[in-house]
């Protein structure tokens, strides 16, 4: 390093490395752990049955992709269905809330009771009195999905900054114009930070369903797969298809996370970009 | 002459109890520049926000003389306001945020168009219609809000210390702006400030409150030409008239409180 480095162009410097080391830091505790798991298995002679290595669980990821690959799919199927339809519950649900204080204070009470129930509890429950095992699944993964787009939305539409709403009043506007041009993009920001929750929660939510459902049958997740490969004591199995639920959480939160920086990077403080 | 707007007799009470305003009585005539003067908690805003329509009244009447009236017998004033904050939808551009007015009354995009280009060129903020409110300065965010309260042409512009928060002298330059603004689209305008200078600066008429309750104790007239520039501000007519509204403030603010 030279003397005369400007404060500047060292400032400019260390950013360069950080952003470097963002991900290699991660990377290179990610690989050290793999490699001291690998050597522990391999020294010590750990039979897979008790802990595969994870060279093995790779191998078994490869080899069983034929019988992952579907329940990935079904996994993945009945999670975007569950957000699809909790969105939809949930913003329909929040406009209803902002539009009359009566039913959001007979309705709200009982949403509250949806999500601190444990799913896990009340799923053997819906199994047994929803006929349709694939729809009951839906309505398990939706409970826990809602809530969170529910009462982030419920709360951004009451956000609106309170003289635009008396500007709306002044010239005449409609409940659906104030609704439509403002409360909803108001209520943007706090819906997407909703979204991203329930992204994940409605993983969780399929994958407890699919557990609580046990029974395989066509449309049998990964978390059929798990149980499966636990009854036979195939735990790389059990570990493979444990990393599939993780990497689809980890894509729907990153998928989320950039859907909410490109609809609200022009406006919202959270997407800005800070010259200082 | 008949008043374009007439307040007569109004009280206004809060729904906690408190006496905002008493026995109010106000007639703001076509083209006038009245300012409503006051200290802090002496109902001005109050009274601005009950001509705009905002919040009701408790007793007595509010006419508009002048106004076409709907079906129902609704008086249908044409008014434009403009808030302490500049009050812009944020996730908008300049000129959506100006369009709102027109697109809430059902203008199309299109038509709206050049309506939309002149009020801003009128503000002095053409070229900037495809930004961001948080890329605009504090005195252009308000240009923006005054042009959108400019948009649907209307006779009364009301304004509730529009420029508090800004520097002293952006704050000048946008006086001046509201000046020729008032000027050239012969408005009347009800501007609620606590600043006497800016009251002279701006006004022919000066109505000064005091609180509590909130109640007119002078209404002071300014007698001096149009169009008033930095030579008025330093003339010893502008002083004289800055001390005869001091002394009304002054009085105003140690009148004795009248019994509930």
């Amino acid at each position: 390093m030279s003397a005369a480095e400007r404060p500047e162009d060292r400032e400019e410097r260390l950013n360069r490395i950080f952003r470097v080391l963002r991900f290699v830091l991660p990377l290179a505790i990610g690989a050290v752990l793999l490699f001291a798991w690998e050597y522990v298995v391999r020294a010590k002679d750990i039979p897979p049955y008790i802990l595969p290595g994870p060279v093995l669980i790779w191998k078994t990821l490869i080899n069983d992709w034929t019988s992952l690959y579907p329940s990935l799919v079904n996994t993945l199927r009945l999670t975007v269905s569950a957000l699809a339809v909790a969105i939809v519950g949930g913003v329909v649900l929040a406009v209803l809330f902002a539009q009359s204080k009566l039913i959001e204070l007979s309705l709200f009470p009982y949403a509250v009771i949806l999500q601190v129930t444990p799913i896990v509890a009340v799923a053997p429950l819906i199994l047994i009195y929803v006929d349709d095992t694939s729809i009951a699944l839906l309505v398990c993964a939706w409970i826990v999905a809602f809530f969170p787009i529910l009462s982030n939305t419920t709360l951004g539409l009451n956000s609106a900054d309170h003289n635009l709403v008396n500007l709306f009043q002044l010239y005449g506007a409609t409940r659906w114009q104030t609704l439509r041009f403002l409360r909803l993009p108001a209520a943007m920001p706090y819906f997407l930070g909703g979204l991203r929750i329930a992204g994940g929660l409605a993983l969780i939510g399929a994958v407890v369903a699919e557990f609580a459902a046990g029974a395989g049958g066509t449309a049998s997740g990964l978390a059929y797969r798990i149980l499966e490969a636990g009854y036979r004591l195939n735990i790389p199995r059990m570990f493979a298809a444990l990393i599939l639920i993780s990497l689809a959480g980890i894509v729907i939160f990153a998928f989320f996370t950039l859907v909410t920086h490109l609809a609200l990077r022009r406006w919202h403080e959270s997407a800005m970009k800070r010259e200082n | 002459m008949r008043p374009v707007v007439e307040l007569s007799g109004v009280d206004k009470v809060f729904s906690n109890g408190t006496t905002a305003v008493r026995g109010l009585n106000l007639a703001v005539q076509a083209g006038e520049f009245v300012s409503l003067l006051g200290p802090s908690g002496c109902g001005k805003s109050t009274v601005l926000r009950m001509i705009a329509g905002l919040g009701g009244i408790t007793r007595g009447t509010i006419g508009w003389p002048q106004a076409s009236h709907d079906a129902t017998g609704q008086p249908l004033p044409q008014l434009g306001f403009v808030f302490q904050e500049p009050t812009l939808m944020p996730w908008a551009t300049v000129f959506d945020n100006v369009y709102l007015p027109l697109r809430l009354k059902g203008v199309s995009r299109r038509d709206a168009g050049p309506v939309i280009t002149g009020v801003l060129a009128q503000v002095g903020l053409s070229g900037f219609e495809k930004s961001y409110p948080r890329a605009l300065s504090g005195g252009m965010k308000m240009r923006v809000s005054i042009a959108r309260a400019l948009a649907t042409s209307p006779s009364l512009l009301l304004m509730d210390e529009p420029f508090a928060a800004l520097d002293e002298i952006t704050r000048l330059k946008l006086n001046n702006d509201v000046l020729d603004v008032w000027a050239e689209r012969a408005l009347t305008v009800i501007f609620v400030t606590h600043s006497v200078y800016e009251s002279v600066y701006l006004s022919n008429r000066i109505v000064v409150m005091a609180a509590p309750p909130g109640r007119v104790v002078a209404d002071i007239r300014i007698d001096a030409p149009y169009p008033r520039d930095e030579a008025f501000r330093t003339s010893a007519l502008y002083n004289d008239y800055c001390r005869t509204v001091s002394a009304a403030l002054a009085d105003a603010m140690s009148a004795p409180p009248l019994a509930a």
